[in-house]
């Protein structure tokens, strides 16, 4: 079948994405699971040490890519929340629910790696630097999102409320960022700042490259995993969902 | 390759406990993810299909 | 039959909202209560130590006028929705966007300017002198409109929502922080002697910012829940 024949706006709807996200999410786990190995590999063996942190500074391995992931996800989702209004489209609503907890969990990570990564560098768990609050503020938009999701009961409802939300959230995160790095620099006592990451060698920033992609790749797989689910709960009234849980 | 034996790549330099500590997280956050997402699919389906059995058995 | 122009229209609905609010003096009351009780707070768990209560003071009143002006938020449109009037409103000809900044604006006269007349007495209480009490009201009577715009959205995506109160916060509070930073900001910058122009003329950029933008989000959050 010649690429050419495949009508792409017929997976627009429910029963065809559904099927398409089926074959498709394997393919992106397995891509995700070899850039990892790349890039665990480029990570511990080739990156070499670093003159000022050690060995230590391979925490950006996972930090940057976890840090990049959470803004990158926020934006996907407001795209297809935006779509979704625009288009009064079911789907649309479905993929930036199906995005959100995995945007969550990676902001949550990026806290945690950077709170690892600061405590050997600077000596404390927490560091009021721009980049981790407005991360940590990014965390509380997504939880946002989530409980606005959760606390409404009609799925339709819920999917337009959500992506106002998103919508609003997306305007201030430049905002957001802006203020808090201006509130950062006027308070800068000791100049301490996770963005003063160790010189990049091309091995590292190969390293890095290569587990963002790997993290992205990841979390497509996981997105069209879980809106699979999604979409046999919002359509389970419909004879194409019966059959395909028969 | 850099390390001179397998105890000084696990040392890391004695950044262990916080390299570790960091892709542990990461992979933990992963793998539950993945496999929370193939619980709740199942969940939902196991919900639906009994759905359909009581539908049938009241019809 | 003449029609009405859409100022008169607005004062109409901004003179009944002000009235009907009026009706339920307590309801006005409280937030300006919980506004002095929780600045009153801080000095109490942290210790009267006057240096560091200066020092705090222009952060901590912010975000007291913060939490007081959302507590008034639920009742933006909860009270019109229960009785059924919110959505004959949104039939009417007049456009819901005009409904919604005057509500918005009726929010800011009964519950940002009654913090901005406060706020120089608590201001006092943490040894602030004259000139950093002007420049505080000036930047609440600044963003306290801001915060009335964004909360009016917050408080349409909730309408009629399970537990609306404390949700609202946490879909609000994220997007407040600009408007703080910039707010207390301005006061600690001008006592540093580094002059406040910068933050107050930030403070008034995301004010016409929410005024364009707000209304627009508040009203697509009311259709959508009033669906």
């Amino acid at each position: 079948m010649k690429t050419s024949d495949i009508h792409w706006f017929k997976f627009s709807s429910p029963p065809n994405f559904y099927w398409l996200a089926g074959r498709m999410w394997p393919w992106f786990a397995t891509l995700a699971a070899t850039l990892t190995l790349i890039g665990l590999w480029i990570a511990f063996f080739v990156a070499p040490i670093d003159a000022q942190q050690g060995q230590g500074y391979r925490i950006i391995f996972v930090h940057v890519p976890a840090s990049q992931m959470a803004m990158f996800i926020y934006l996907v989702m407001a795209a297809w929340a935006g779509f979704g209004l625009a288009f009064n489209t079911r789907l649309s609503g479905m993929m930036a629910s199906a995005l959100a907890p995995t945007g969550a969990l990676f902001a949550f990570l990026s806290l945690l790696t950077g709170a690892l990564w600061g405590k050997p560098m600077w000596g404390t768990w927490w560091v009021w630097d721009a980049r981790l609050t407005s991360t940590l503020i990014l965390l509380f938009l997504y939880l946002g999102f989530l409980a606005l999701q959760s606390s409404i009961d009609d799925a339709r409802r819920a999917d337009k409320a959500c992506a106002v939300l998103a919508l609003v959230g997306v305007v201030n995160v430049p905002i957001i960022y802006f203020s808090v790095n201006w509130w950062n620099t006027l308070h800068q006592g000791a100049s301490v700042s996770l963005s003063k990451s160790p010189s990049m060698a091309a091995p590292m920033l190969w390293g890095m490259l290569i587990m963002v992609v790997a993290f992205w790749m990841y979390t497509i797989a996981v997105t069209l995993a879980r809106v699979r689910t999604i979409i046999l709960d919002r359509e389970r009234h419909t004879e194409w969902v019966k059959n395909a849980v028969e | 390759m850099q390390w001179n034996s397998v105890s000084e790549f696990f040392a890391m330099g004695g950044y262990a406990f916080y390299v570790w500590g960091s892709f542990g997280a990461t992979a933990a956050v992963m793998l539950l993810e993945m496999l929370h997402v193939r619980r709740q699919r199942q969940e939902m389906r196991r919900s639906l299909r009994n759905e359909l059995l009581s539908e049938g058995a009241s019809s | 039959m003449k029609t009405l122009g859409l100022g008169s229209v607005l004062l109409a609905v901004l003179r009944r909202e002000v009235s009907l609010a009026l009706r339920q003096k307590g309801e006005v009351l409280t937030p300006l209560v919980f506004f002095v009780v929780i600045a009153s707070l801080f000095p109490l768990g942290v210790g009267p130590e006057s240096a560091l209560l200066q020092r705090m003071a222009p952060g901590v009143l912010w975000v007291s006028a913060l939490l007081a002006a959302m507590l008034s938020l639920q009742r933006l449109f909860a009270t019109d929705y229960a009785d059924g009037s919110l959505e004959q409103m949104a039939l009417s000809s007049t456009p819901l966007g005009l409904l919604v900044v005057a509500k918005a604006i009726s929010h800011f006269l009964l519950s940002g300017l009654p913090l901005v007349l406060m706020a120089p007495v608590l201001g006092l209480q943490f040894g602030l002198d004259g000139r950093a009490l002007g420049l505080l009201m000036l930047t609440l009577l600044l963003g306290t409109p801001t915060l009335s715009l964004i909360g009016s959205i917050g408080a349409a995506l909730t309408l009629g929502v399970r537990g609306a109160g404390v949700l609202l916060s946490l879909l609000i509070l994220p997007l407040y922080i600009p408007v703080l930073i910039f707010g207390a900001g301005a006061v600690e910058s001008d006592a540093a002697g580094m002059g406040a122009g910068g933050h107050l003329s930030l403070l008034a950029a995301m004010l016409v910012l929410s005024i364009f933008f707000a209304p627009i989000a508040t009203t697509t959050a009311l259709r959508i829940s009033l669906e």
